[in-house]
Order: structure tokens, then C-alpha cells, then sequence
């Protein structure tokens, strides 16, 4: 005996663009979280060496650095919009104004590890180092390959595509704005 | 069957299954040898029988997946494997490989001879000869296959196995390069050992359950595809950084420690979703297919594979935890639950769809098929248990207390006996599952009044 079945749309279907990239910002959250989670329990067994470790760091560079983030996912965001109404011109300069915000992090980012470097204080100076260099490490190479999709999706700038390099790259930008008050800030 | 080159995987699922039984057979004497350790000493050491199960292991396995692509690819791509004579010709290849290869394992002819002689990276023990012979062979088989699927209709299916199947033979490269420096030889040699059965294999294991799926619920491809990428793209994520778990206590940077453990905890996901993926196809599907056999495997390949691979693998993933049980029994009970169930389970799955089919007995009784799942899962199960315990008591002993490793051994003999059962228990599973796909009859079951109440035939009871 069958019986006719309407089984109601699936949550995910209900989601914008491709369930893939979901995927991938969901995994990436849930591995920079762990990280991070891990530091903080870790920070709770020797605050002082943390906090001496973190005076070491440039904050006032790494605060440029958000700004400059947070600026080009709002570019990255215009990109979107005006792919989907067709407008390909625009897309594309709102999607080099935002790679190019990515290269100057990338720029700052590169003098506080030379500057790190060169201070000695490496992957072994202290297990603050060893999380500071994996995790903001992890999240340049990121950056890199975000700037990367953006001049990818800019080639033949559709809706669809822009979409999905503006999702990762908001992705970016918010594993940021959570590992900067976490790493360079909490007392 | 549908096309006629796909009894080439006929062939190959012969070799792989007989294979199989001599790998569990090995297994066995191991066992045997744990608690009786004079037992074939001086014929057949400890350190020969353990190459020998674990690269016909490999082996058989690899046939299995091979047979599986000549079976489910002319389906997929809706035409005939380019050539069929090159199929065999690699078939071939392989049977000559692995002859050559336990002749020298026993014999020992070469030693110290590059060319012939048997190599001392464990599960890397091939002679080169044999080595290159594997690399030829998936050669063939990629032009054979790869050829078929551009020619033919392209499926999410297709693709993924293909790329699971090539990332295996480009990654066995690794196995031609042996730095002298111990370091940097552990460091290439999990290139192999891990990204083959965390990495690329898991594709090929997604890729065949997402055919058997297809086959045996009958929901729609869209569906399945859709699973099969989520599957694809969380295993790469979490397989590929994750070998940083074994690099914890080789030489390597301590960085390592923290990349190992955090992407390692993630490999748990895509067998949880891999088993997801299989209940969720079976509530949803429409089809009611008489091979209930080929259901059960495909099921137990995915539960077993979560608990052997993602919970035993999770268990002492994390580096603080494998400081004490690195190299323990709880390993041993992770590798055994973790291959039956990823892996062999999958084959025997396909093997049991597939065979009654190439044989033209379909449907088939499937009773001591169904039997042989329940002995051989039920073995291995008792045997993880009891590796686990014997493991755990090890840990503390050896690592914590820090008895002697001989001192230790001798007072785990209680769990080694156990484990001998259940490896018996495995072996004559083994055997009646051979015994279920070669011989046993066509025959249509009448089904019983459960059956026939839900099928609509007779009223229900007042």
C-alpha cells in the first residue's frame, strides 16, 4: 500500500545561497571557536605570562586592522547588492575597493610578525605565542585566499558567485572581530 | 546488471573476498599467538603474520573498491567501461603484486635488495617492484575509469568517487619517498597511511553508500547529492589538518599539538552525517527493495564507522589524552572497530547488492547473509571491548604506574583470551558470509504475517 507523502521543504532550503558555503562558515566558526576556547582555558593557568605576553602586541595597529576589515566586508556587502540588480561596473570596483582593504590588513598585519619576529618571539616564546601565531596565522591565510575569491568572482561578477566570495569574506571578517578583543584586549 | 562490463567487479569482488578470508585467517593465528607466544615462532614470526593481515587488508579492500567502480560506473555514466580487457589487465597486475609480496614477506629471498626485498616502513613493507606495480595498476584504472565517465553522463557520484580514487593514487606516491631522516619518513609516510583512510577513502566510502542509497530507497538523486557534498566538504575539512594528530610525538614543531587535536575532534563529523545520511534515505525512500541484506550492511557500515572511527578515534584523539595511551590497545580496538566499520562493512555492503545480480539470483535467501552481519559485527564489537579494557588497564599500568611493557602484557591475558574469541567469532562470520554470496540459491521467501499485514494482504487482528 503507498501512501502520498508531502513532506515539508527542508530548514536548509529556506537558506540563502549555496548550503556548501554554509558548511564551510559553520566548520570554520566551530574550528577558530575551539581555538579560541582552548586559549581562554588555557590563560586561566597563568594570567600574568598572558598579559605580559600581550603587552608585546600592537594594538593600536590591530584596531586599525578591525576597522579596515569591518570597512571592506561593507564593501564586499555593496558588491553583492549591486551584482544581484545586474550592475556589473559598480560590483567590480566595490569588490576591488574591498580585496584592496584586504591587502592592507595583510600589509600591517605582515610588520606586527616581522616586528614579532624580531623580537624573538616566536611560535615557542610562550603558549600565548603558540595560539597568537595558529590562530592569527590560520585567519591571514584566510584573508589571502578571501582576497583571492574576491578577484575570482569579480571575473564575471554574478549574482550567485559575488554572493557566495561576500559570504566567506563577511566570514573572514567576523572570525576577526571575535580573535581581536580575545587576543589583543581581554585582561 | 545493466551493461555487460560491469561483471568485471564480478572478478574483482572474487579476489577481494577471498582475500578477505585469509586476512581474518591471520588475524586469527595473531590472536592465537597473543596468548600463546612460542606458537610459530620460529615458521612464521609474530612480526610476518602482522604484515601479512594488514596488507591483504589493505588489498582486499582496495579490490573491493575497485570492483565497486567498475560495478556502479557504467550505471552512473550510462555506458560500458572503456576497456574491459584492461580492467583485467590491472586485475592482474594486482593478484601478481600481492603474491609476489607474501612470498617475500614469508621468505625473505631479497633482503636489503631495493628492488626485491621487503621495505621496513610498517604497512609500507612492499618490495618496490610490487610498489610500482600498484602505481601502474591505478594508472590503468584511472584512464579506464576516468575515460568511461567523460564519455558518458557525469553524477555527483561519479565525481566523487573518481576524485576519492585519485587522490589514493596520488597520494600512494608518497610511498616511493623514504627520507633517511626518521622524522621526515613518519612525516611523508602518514601522507599515505592517513590521507588514504581519513581522507580520500572516506570520498570513495560516501560516493559508494551514496549509489547503494540511491539503489536500495530509491530517493531522489537531487537528495542524495546534496548529502554527498555536505559529506565531501567536512571529511577534506576535518581529514586533512587533522594528520596533525599524528604528529604529536615524532620530532615534529608543538604547534602541531593543538592543530592535531582541534581538526581531529572535527573528523567525527562526516561519519556522523554519513550515518545521518543513511537513516534519514531509508525513512524518506519510497522504494521497498526486496535486498534487505545489502540495507542491513549499508546501515551497519555507517553506525559502526561512527562509533569505531568518530568515538574510538575521538577517544584518544586529543594530545593530552594520547601522552598516555599513544601506541596502547586502544589503538588496537580504535583501528579494528574503525576499519570493519568504514570500510569493510562498505564493501561486504556492496558485495551483498551487487553479487545476487552479476549471478542472476536475485532475490536470494538472505538469511545467513543477515546471520554472518550479526556474527562478524558482534565479534568485532566484543573484540573493541575487550582491546578497550585491555588498553585502558595497559595506560594506567604501563604509563601511569610505569610497570615494564613484558610485566604489563602478562597481566592483560584475560582480555587476549577473550579477544581469541571473538576473533573466531569474525572468522566463521567471515566464512558464512563467503559461503552466503557464492553458493547459496535463488529463492523467493513467503513472507510471514507481519509482512503480508504491512504489505496490506490480510486484515489485521481483532
Amino acid at each position: 500500500m503507498t501512501e502520498e507523502r508531502t513532506s515539508p521543504a527542508p530548514a536548509w532550503a529556506s537558506l540563502p545561497g549555496e548550503l556548501i558555503m554554509w558548511v564551510l562558515i559553520v566548520s570554520e566558526l566551530a574550528v577558530f571557536g575551539a581555538g579560541l576556547l582552548i586559549f581562554l582555558i588555557i590563560r586561566l593557568g597563568d594570567p600574568e605570562g598572558f598579559a605580559a605576553s600581550q603587552d608585546q602586541l600592537h594594538r593600536v595597529s590591530a584596531a586599525i586592522n578591525t576597522a579596515v576589515l569591518v570597512t571592506s566586508g561593507w564593501f564586499a556587502a555593496r558588491a553583492a547588492r549591486d551584482a544581484e540588480h545586474g550592475r556589473t561596473g559598480p560590483t567590480r570596483v566595490n569588490l576591488g575597493l574591498a580585496g584592496l582593504l584586504g591587502i592592507v590588513f595583510l600589509v600591517l598585519k605582515g610588520w606586527e610578525y616581522a616586528d614579532a619576529a624580531a623580537n624573538g618571539l616566536g611560535f615557542e616564546a610562550h603558549t600565548f605565542f603558540t595560539f597568537y601565531w595558529l590562530l592569527t596565522g590560520f585567519h591571514a591565510a584566510h584573508v589571502i585566499f578571501g582576497v583571492g575569491i574576491l578577484a575570482l568572482v569579480a571575473i564575471r561578477a554574478r549574482a550567485d558567485h559575488v554572493e557566495a566570495g561576500a559570504q566567506f569574506w563577511h566570514m573572514v571578517d567576523l572570525v576577526w572581530v571575535i580573535l581581536f578583543p580575545i587576543i589583543y584586549l581581554l585582561r | 546488471m545493466k551493461y555487460q562490463s560491469q561483471r568485471i567487479a564480478y572478478t574483482y569482488f572474487g579476489c577481494a573476498l577471498a582475500l578477505f578470508a585469509l586476512q581474518v585467517t591471520f588475524g586469527l593465528m595473531m590472536g592465537y599467538i597473543y596468548v600463546q607466544p612460542n606458537w610459530l615462532s620460529e615458521i612464521l614470526p609474530f612480526n610476518i603474520i602482522r604484515m601479512l593481515h594488514t596488507n591483504s587488508l589493505i588489498v582486499w579492500l582496495l579490490l573491493g573498491f575497485f570492483g565497486s567502480a567498475y560495478y556502479l560506473v557504467p550505471e552512473e555514466a550510462e555506458r560500458e567501461i572503456h576497456s574491459p580487457m584492461l580492467a583485467y589487465l590491472q586485475l592482474l597486475i594486482l593478484v601478481v603484486g600481492t603474491l609476489g609480496a607474501v612470498v617475500t614477506y614469508i621468505f625473505n629471498f631479497f633482503q636489503g635488495s631495493y628492488l626485491l626485498g621487503t621495505q621496513g616502513r610498517e604497512f609500507l613493507e612492499q618490495p618496490t617492484w610490487v610498489k610500482v606495480g600498484i602505481a601502474v595498476a591505478a594508472v590503468i584504472f584511472l584512464y579506464n575509469v576516468t575515460l568511461t565517465v567523460l564519455r558518458g553522463r557525469k553524477t555527483a557520484i561519479s565525481n566523487v568517487l573518481l576524485l576519492g580514487l585519485w587522490g589514493l593514487a596520488v597520494l600512494w606516491l608518497f610511498a616511493f619517498y623514504n627520507p633517511v631522516n626518521l622524522v621526515l619518513d613518519k612525516l611523508y609516510w602518514w601522507y599515505v597511511v592517513h590521507l588514504w583512510v581519513e581522507g580520500v577513502w572516506e570520498l570513495i566510502m560516501a560516493a559508494i553508500l551514496a549509489f547503494l542509497m540511491l539503489k536500495l530507497t530509491g530517493v531522489d538523486r537531487e537528495v542524495v547529492e546534496k548529502w554527498l557534498y555536505v559529506i565531501v566538504a567536512t571529511a577534506l575539512f576535518s581529514g586533512i589538518l587533522g594528520t596533525g594528530h599524528h604528529y604529536y610525538w615524532i620530532g615534529l614543531p608543538a604547534y602541531w599539538q593543538w592543530i592535531g587535536s582541534i581538526f581531529s575532534s572535527f573528523e567525527i563529523v562526516p561519519f556522523f552525517a554519513m550515518m545521518a545520511f543513511a537513516f534519514v534515505m531509508v525513512w524518506k525512500g519510497r522504494r521497498d527493495h526486496p535486498n534487505k541484506a545489502a540495507l542491513l550492511w549499508s546501515l551497519g557500515c555507517t553506525v559502526l564507522a561512527f562509533f569505531g572511527a568518530g568515538i574510538w578515534g575521538f577517544l584518544h584523539t586529543l594530545h593530552g589524552v594520547n601522552y598516555y595511551t599513544h601506541g596502547t590497545q586502544i589503538t588496537a580496538a580504535h583501528g579494528h572497530l574503525a576499519f570493519y566499520g568504514a570500510y569493510v562493512c562498505l564493501v561486504l555492503a556492496i558485495v551483498t547488492y551487487a553479487l545476487p545480480i552479476m549471478r542472476g539470483r536475485d532475490p536470494y535467501n538472505q538469511v545467513l547473509n543477515m546471520a554472518s552481519f550479526w556474527l562478524m559485527s558482534g565479534g568485532m564489537l566484543f573484540m573493541t571491548f575487550t582491546l578497550t579494557f585491555a588498553g585502558t588497564v595497559q595506560t594506567h599500568l604501563q604509563r601511569v604506574n610505569g610497570e615494564a611493557y613484558m610485566d604489563v602484557q602478562d597481566q592483560l591475558g584475560i582480555f587476549y583470551w577473550m579477544r581469541f574469541g571473538s576473533g573466531v567469532a569474525v572468522v566463521v562470520g567471515a566464512l558464512l558470509f563467503i559461503y552466503s554470496v557464492a553458493v547459496v540459491r535463488r529463492e523467493v521467501v513467503t513472507p510471514g504475517p507481519v509482512q503480508a499485514h504491512k504489505d496490506g494482504h490480510i486484515e489485521p487482528a481483532e
